[in-house]
């Protein structure tokens, strides 16, 4: 990371652009994910340097940004900015972004490695059963699909839309479900996950985040972008 | 399923029947999701899971191909180039890996097999009906009959029926996609096109191509060559409207209104696909030839928006021929 740093900071120094690098276009603008690593100085403290955020028992915890689709953290920040998405943590963030910062800051955490997920290590072999179900086969008697039928292979995402959810937190994975149940989070598109929350348990909802925290992401299959 | 219906009406108390009702609770959810309820008289099957099959008392080699089939049944793929030309899985169209009611859940092929089938005017056994999937749907060539790959998915098949009587006299439970009334405007292609761009096109892409992650199908393409040809079950529009209306999108059923399904059917299955394994050279023939078929197929018709004779061509996607030689007719007189 700190080399990456340095060369971030070295393509600051030698002027934008020079490095040339993943130029992806969102919503028509060039993204640049060296001048994303800049505006991502005021991510750190939650999300971390390497992008890994931080499960936080019993509290708030922060979901890893590295890996993710480009599109699909570009659309968080905008739905965070319009009140699509609430977060009063997150919010006062989003908001110092313009749309440029929104694009390069999507694109340097796409292109960072996917980290370890936390929180699913004091688990049952039970309750990881129950995950692994949900996750890979769905519980089609409640209506559950399964997580990878859209999550894709791995559950490590598919295409902008669909971000990868193994190794991600598992306390951040729980709320989220909780919020879609009750409807305090609304910005999956067409509900389709607000639908699949709202069948699920409790005990459901800790076992898949739990089962899910704990799945590698390999390189291969993490790269979303 | 006499007995079932007055246990239901009666309540849960007369703890005798309890296993009887205990299948229908198995579907409550369902019912909450708009799906029709069991009528009396329908044969009502659920059947066994994979978390069954382990704790079940069977010869360890019997569990092996029942694993086999159920593996070849969600990831198709690995027999791509070999008996699949397409990046459809059969699961693409059996939810739950065809144990779903209304996604053409496998174990009634199963219990209603061998039986004529107007589609080939013949009687067909349970590998036959496979031969058709893989040579239509799949677009492929099938698997010969006996080979390890059949056994294993009419194995699998089978097991799926376990415990429900053959060839039953009642009419079965969600059978097949079910069924969709007959819309009251005409479908549309442009209406389609609006509910696809709406409701489908998220994973299914706009241009209907789906998505591959890591090269592996998420979101199966509706048409063109990596879809079921034009001799495919689902490429009927009342088929595809059945489908759609009780399985999509994936984790809504029965959200999209009567009409929605039967016009985005319209739209979906008045794109291209790899042609019709029927096929003698001539799209008006084959149409008129198999008119008990193609009657809810827009095949052979000249698509409104742009004067396209669909199907005439011979274009047979990935795979170097047109009619797997598998297919054969048979007769008793």
């Amino acid at each position: 990371m700190k080399n990456k740093h340095l060369a971030g900071g070295l393509a600051l120094l030698l002027g934008f652009g020079l490095g040339g690098t993943s130029a992806l276009a969102v919503d028509g603008l060039q993204s640049d994910p060296q001048r994303g690593e800049v505006v991502a100085k005021t991510c750190v403290a939650c999300h971390q340097a390497d992008g890994s955020g931080r499960n936080v028992p019993n509290g708030e915890s922060w979901p890893r940004l590295a890996g993710l689709p480009q599109a699909y953290i570009a659309r968080q920040l905008r739905d965070y900015q319009e009140g699509r998405r609430q977060n009063s943590t997150m919010a006062p963030f989003a908001n110092m972004l313009d749309d440029q910062g929104i694009a390069d800051v999507a694109a340097y955490y796409a292109g960072l490695s996917v980290t370890e997920g936390q929180g699913g290590e004091d688990v049952d072999d039970a309750t990881l059963a129950r995950g692994e179900e949900l996750a890979l086969r769905g519980d089609w008697n409640q209506y559950i699909v399964s997580c990878q039928s859209c999550h894709g292979p791995g559950n490590a995402g598919a295409g902008g839309v669909f971000p990868g959810i193994a190794s991600q937190h598992a306390g951040y994975i729980a709320r989220q479900l909780n919020q879609w149940q009750k409807g305090e989070r609304d910005n999956d598109p067409q509900g389709l996950m607000a639908a699949i929350a709202k069948r699920m348990s409790d005990e459901d909802i800790q076992a898949v985040s739990a089962w899910l925290s704990r799945q590698p992401v390999t390189s291969a299959q993490g790269d979303t972008k | 399923m006499k007995l079932r219906k007055l246990t239901l009406m009666t309540g849960a108390m007369v703890l005798l029947a309890g296993a009887a009702s205990a299948t229908w609770d198995v579907y409550k959810p369902l019912f909450e999701l708009g799906y029709a309820e069991p009528e009396e008289d329908q044969l009502v099957h659920i059947p066994p899971t994979l978390e069954d099959l382990e704790d079940a008392d069977m010869r360890p080699e019997l569990k092996a191909v029942i694993r086999r089939g159920h593996d070849l049944f969600v990831d198709t793929q690995q027999l791509r180039g070999r008996h699949v030309f397409n990046d459809l899985n059969c699961a693409s169209c059996h939810m739950d890996a065809g144990r779903q009611p209304f996604s053409a859940a496998l174990w009634s092929a199963a219990i209603t097999l061998p039986d004529y089938r107007g589609k080939n005017w013949q009687v067909n056994s349970l590998e036959e009906r496979v031969v058709g999937c893989f040579t239509y749907s799949m677009n492929g060539k099938p698997p010969e009959y006996g080979s390890d790959t059949m056994l294993a998915i009419t194995t699998y098949m089978q097991w799926l029926a376990k415990g429900a009587p053959v060839y039953p006299d009642q009419e079965i439970y969600g059978r097949g996609y079910g069924s969709v009334d007959e819309p009251e405007q005409e479908p549309s292609y442009e209406r389609g096109k609006e509910v696809f761009a709406q409701r489908c096109s998220i994973c299914h892409a706009e241009d209907g191509q789906g998505l591959k992650q890591d090269g592996k199908v998420v979101f199966p393409p509706l048409w063109g060559d990596g879809s079921y040809n034009w001799g495919a079950g689902m490429s009927r529009i009342n088929t595809a409207a059945a489908f759609i209306k009780h399985n999509m999108p994936l984790g809504q059923p029965n959200s999209l209104s009567d009409q929605e399904a039967w016009d985005v059917a319209f739209y979906m299955n008045s794109q291209e696909r790899p042609q019709d394994p029927r096929y003698t050279g001539d799209v008006h023939e084959t149409r008129e030839k198999h008119a008990n078929f193609h009657g809810q197929t827009v095949y052979g018709t000249v698509r409104e928006v742009d004067g396209h004779l669909l199907g005439d061509h011979d274009n047979t996607g990935e795979k170097g021929f047109l009619r797997p030689e598998i297919l054969r007719s048979r007769t008793f007189d």
